[in-house]
């Protein structure tokens, strides 16, 4: 390999594993992330420049922050202002090579979850920041164009700046809520409501193991249980992954699912996340969440049906967060518990609202196909696949496969 | 706001069964949404005559005017509130799998 390949690769590396604690750090001391990007993007440009002569430097991402710290303090001298020459004077004045470098990726996501950030821009600018996405694999996850992403970007950095949002770390007593954001945008990211017991599952788009891997940071860095439940509910998503299309991509509902397709190591490690969230003994949406997937999942290894316990989490559930995503959800479960008139009426009192919600009218089919009303499931299973982005999804509801069997 | 869908095909195409049911579940679901304006199936690309007017000759050519891998199929128009629920019902063509929706904002009649 050449030395120009080397530092590319050397580069790249560096980019991917520190891309969002090197942003953090130096957008921690100026409040200005638009900024860390810019010089951090300068720095990798000046190490694919450096690197092929003078070889990859023994710890790559402390010479990219000092880099980029100098740019940082550049710029800020350009731009006039009044404390530029003591803040590069005090970067330049700082060890090169700390021995390891602190990580402010929570704070960093704090900052991006806060409550003066416009919630739709909270989770795309995560992912940006922490991660180094770009603006148009953001776009495409979230329906957006490309430059209608960027500019939503580019107002909520400049939203960072302008109101001062500090990067620090709350209290303990603080901490919940305001990490609470933090999850909502990571939930986000994995992908929409997840009620395979409906049929109505859509394909998790783009951005899943972007999402777990932002759980898994927000887990690494704090003692917050509901971070547990979040990365177990999405863990035990992804382990069903393989399963949910058959070979020739026809959708698969979780109940004729091969469970030896089913991802163990995942599996086990979201049970043990579970457990360890339990410990704390506070409840939260997340561990609800995922204690249900934990319920459906033994169900299917077991055959035993856990009917009872089901409804029971999904009641505390719905008290906890009565989204339209839940209770739909909840009124599934109840039709797969043998009471679908039930369910019907629980339906019916969500209605008129939820006329354009897909997962309400999959539900619908197969509540009506449990009644034995087969016209009735047939016209809402139509309504739901017209509703759907997911082909698989849609052919699934237009072939009368949500049908009893 | 209003805005057309543009529905375009990839040439040749012939529309299974499955397919016609989805199309139709789709414009009906626009339809009882109340988003629906109006709209058209268009005939093959290959029925289509273009003309074109050069010098006061009339030139006469067989097939659309542009000679495109994907070609437009029909089109609807839909009021919404924003891009974004514009995107949402185009994202939901069954034939945006192979083909294309080109989202066009509608321009308010000159005054």
């Amino acid at each position: 390999m050449s030395a120009a390949q080397a530092a590319e690769q050397a580069a790249e590396q560096a980019a991917r594993g520190a891309y969002g604690r090197l942003v953090a750090l130096l957008a921690a001391r100026t409040g200005d992330v638009a900024a860390a990007e810019d010089a951090l993007s300068d720095a990798f440009q000046s190490a694919l420049r450096h690197w092929p002569g003078t070889g990859v430097p023994d710890r790559p991402e402390a010479w990219l922050l000092t880099v980029a710290r100098r740019r940082l303090g550049h710029a800020r001298r350009h731009r006039g202002v009044a404390d530029g020459a003591r803040v590069a004077l005090e970067w330049l004045a700082t060890p090169d090579s700390p021995v390891e470098l602190p990580d402010r990726r929570l704070q960093l996501m704090l900052v991006c979850a806060h409550s003066a950030i416009a919630a739709e821009a909270r989770a795309p600018l995560m992912l940006q920041t922490v991660l180094g996405l770009d603006a148009a694999r953001i776009a495409s996850c979230y329906l957006a164009s490309p430059a209608a992403m960027a500019q939503r970007l580019v107002r909520a950095k400049a939203r960072i700046r302008t109101a001062g949002i500090p990067f620090e770390l709350p209290g303990p007593e603080a901490l919940p809520t305001r990490l609470s954001s933090v999850l909502e945008g990571i939930y986000g990211a994995y992908g929409t409501g997840w009620a395979d017991v409906s049929g109505a599952d859509a394909a998790v788009r783009g951005l899943a193991e972007e999402a777990i891997w932002l759980a898994r940071v927000v887990v690494a860095l704090s003692p917050e249980p509901e971070a547990r439940g979040l990365l177990a509910m999405m863990l035990h998503a992804e382990a069903r992954r393989p399963a949910r299309r058959s070979g020739d991509g026809a959708y698969v509902p979780l109940s004729q699912q091969d469970t030896a397709l089913w991802s163990r190591p995942l599996m086990a490690e979201a049970e043990a996340l579970l457990r360890e969230a339990a410990r704390a003994g506070t409840l939260g949406r997340f561990q609800l969440e995922a204690a249900i997937q934990s319920f459906h999942i033994s169900a299917r290894l077991t055959g035993q049906r856990a009917d009872g316990a089901l409804l029971a989490l999904y009641d505390a559930l719905a008290d906890i967060a009565p989204t339209a995503g839940v209770l739909v959800a909840r009124a599934a479960a109840l039709a797969e518990a043998g009471h679908p008139a039930a369910a019907r009426t629980a339906l019916d009192a969500l209605g008129p609202e939820l006329a354009q919600h897909q997962p309400w009218w999959a539900t619908r089919a197969r509540v009506m196909a449990l009644l034995g009303d087969a016209s009735g499931a047939r016209e809402a299973a139509r309504r739901a696949a017209a509703l759907t982005e997911d082909p698989a999804v849609r052919a699934f509801l237009l072939a009368g496969l949500f049908q009893p069997a | 706001m209003q805005a057309m869908l543009l529905f375009a095909q990839p040439s040749g195409r012939t529309g299974a069964a499955a397919n016609l049911a989805a199309w139709t579940a789709y414009m009906d679901a626009m339809r009882t949404a109340g988003v629906m304006r109006g709209g058209q199936r268009l005939a093959a690309p290959d029925a289509a005559t273009t003309l074109r007017l050069k010098d006061g000759v009339r030139h006469v050519q067989d097939g659309p005017y542009a000679d495109s891998p994907e070609q437009l199929g029909g089109f609807v128009v839909i009021e919404v509130p924003d891009m974004a629920a514009a995107v949402e019902w185009a994202a939901r063509c069954p034939g945006a799998i192979d083909g294309a929706v080109e989202i066009r904002p509608l321009l308010p009649p000159p005054a």
